[in-house]
């Protein structure tokens, strides 16, 4: 689904990430552990070209992310992303939030009135039934600022979810949140999981990797160091560097 | 000269203070904005010479500004400038663009990165990210300074007197020069009302503005 080949990054002089070739087959949840400032996050951010690449390619759909000519927006369509603080649209209801991007996207698309108003009452509709599924329906009209942290993240992942997208990307979901919140939303991330949609996830949370995750990377110095299912990278650690990590995290 | 009299020719000054005023807004918020991008921009040599631009605005009197746009062309280039409005208006115009420009700058740098990212990650194009996005949380954000600046605004417009522009101030000093000193003390009045008036529409549309947070 996503081919890195040889994917580059560098600020500078620092070279943050180093030569990364890999691919992410649909259906996969990749879990990225390694300690901070490894470059979880870049590599992340580069599979939909948040950060450019230096050098390499990120070939997605055929085309190559990484190369300036390519619409990008078309593609991050497809490609949902997740953050650590959530991002919601702080002047938009938690409905609009999930309404916004499909209907700016799709109206495009519909020519005539009618087509148009169809079109909005689909994607509301379809708002309305994400939020019903996470227990926020309630909440539709009111603004992010009155969410709890949990609530927010809740409504970001179906947020993601509304654009239908081929691949999730969450940045370290549960970081930003109080001990308590943290499971309401892994339990939601669980669930994706369960029904198939392919997910690359960065996290600190050990046990959850482990549970959800169908490959693991280990992230260290800009490169891959290790991986493997969550048995063998969590159960049997080769390199000294994961021992070390695992030690410290577990 | 009977109070009315007064009232009316006062009235006929303070009419040049509210064009002078709206014009200076209709034209330096535009260009306000024009600067604040400029002195945000990514290509170095451009922010840095808009920045200039503005630090020369900023920190130089608008009485001196006002003299430079109203001499500065009859000496150089023998135009004289012929509409007092008008010099006085242009020089305005750029002094309050640099100020509205710096609060225009303030609030744009201070909405999060992650709103941004937000809209990019959905697929939405930075020019829809701008508008549907990011502009009501600016407006929101520089609402005091602004109507800060623009009540400052208000009064600032009887320095145009300084040109001879028939503005309030200039039409009580002509009945002081008939010895008729309270009209001058009287023009506070058409301030003080134009200005409460200003206060009130700026409340309501922070309150207007007060349903979300940010
Ligand atoms: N915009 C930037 N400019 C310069 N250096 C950067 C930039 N972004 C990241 N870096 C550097 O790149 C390195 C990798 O950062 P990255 O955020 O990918 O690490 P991470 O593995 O996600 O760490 P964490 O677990 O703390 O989130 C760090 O050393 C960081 O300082
Ligand atoms: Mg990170």
């Amino acid at each position: 689904m996503i081919d890195v080949i040889n994917l580059t990054k560098k600020y500078g002089d620092l070279t943050v990430l180093d030569g990364i070739t890999e691919t992410i087959h649909e259906g996969e949840r990749v879990v990225i552990v390694g300690p901070s400032g490894s470059g979880k996050s870049t590599f992340l951010r580069c599979l939909n070209c948040m950060e450019d690449p230096t050098s390499g390619s990120i070939i997605f759909d055929g085309e190559d992310l990484a190369d300036m000519k390519v619409d990008i927006n078309r593609h991050r369509q497809n490609i949902g992303m997740v953050f650590q603080q959530f991002n919601l649209f702080n002047n938009k209801t938690v409905l609009e939030n999930i309404t916004l991007a499909p209907w700016l996207i799709g109206r495009k698309k519909v020519k005539g009135r009618a087509a148009r108003a169809e079109l909005k009452a689909q994607i509301t509709a379809r708002a309305h039934e994400l939020l019903q599924r996470i227990g926020l329906d309630d909440w539709a009209d009111k603004y992010p600022s009155t969410l709890s942290g949990g609530q927010k993240q809740r409504v970001a992942i179906v947020r993601a979810l509304a654009m239908n997208p081929k691949v999730i990307l969450f940045d370290e979901p549960t970081s930003a949140l109080d001990p308590e919140m943290v499971g309401e939303v892994l339990d939601l991330i669980r669930q994706l999981a369960n029904e198939g949609m392919t997910m690359v996830i960065v996290t600190h949370e050990m046990g959850f990797a482990r549970e959800v995750g169908t490959r693991v990377f280990f992230m260290d110095g800009g490169n891959i160091m290790e991986q493997g299912t969550p048995q063998e990278v969590f159960g049997n650690p080769k390199c000294e560097r994961l021992q070390n990590f695992l030690a410290k995290v577990l | 000269m009977t109070f009315q009299q007064v009232t009316l020719s006062l009235a006929e000054g303070f009419l040049e203070n509210c064009r002078l005023f709206l014009e200076t807004l209709l034209f330096s918020i535009p260009l306000g904005l024009i600067i604040s991008f400029g002195s945000m921009s990514k290509f170095k040599p451009l922010s840095f010479l808009v920045k200039i631009f503005v630090w020369c605005i900023r920190g130089t009197p608008l009485m001196l500004q006002l003299f430079v746009v109203f001499y500065v062309p009859g000496l150089l280039f023998d135009t004289p400038m012929r509409d007092r409005m008008l010099a006085a208006l242009i020089a305005f115009v750029i002094n309050y663009a640099c100020y509205f420009s710096e609060i225009f700058r303030g609030g744009i740098e201070s909405i999060s990165k992650g709103q941004y990212e937000a809209g990019q990650v959905l697929g939405l194009t930075k020019t829809q990210i701008f508008f549907k996005i990011i502009l009501l949380q600016v407006v929101k954000r520089i609402m005091p300074p602004m109507s800060n600046e623009i009540i400052t605004l208000v009064k600032d417009t009887s320095l145009a007197r300084v040109i001879a522009v028939g503005e309030i101030l200039l039409a009580a000093e002509r009945f002081a020069g008939k010895g008729l000193i309270w009209p001058l003390f009287y023009t506070g009045a058409y301030f003080l009302i134009f200005c409460g008036l200003l206060t009130i529409l700026f409340g309501y549309l922070e309150k207007k503005l007060s349903y979300f947070k940010s």
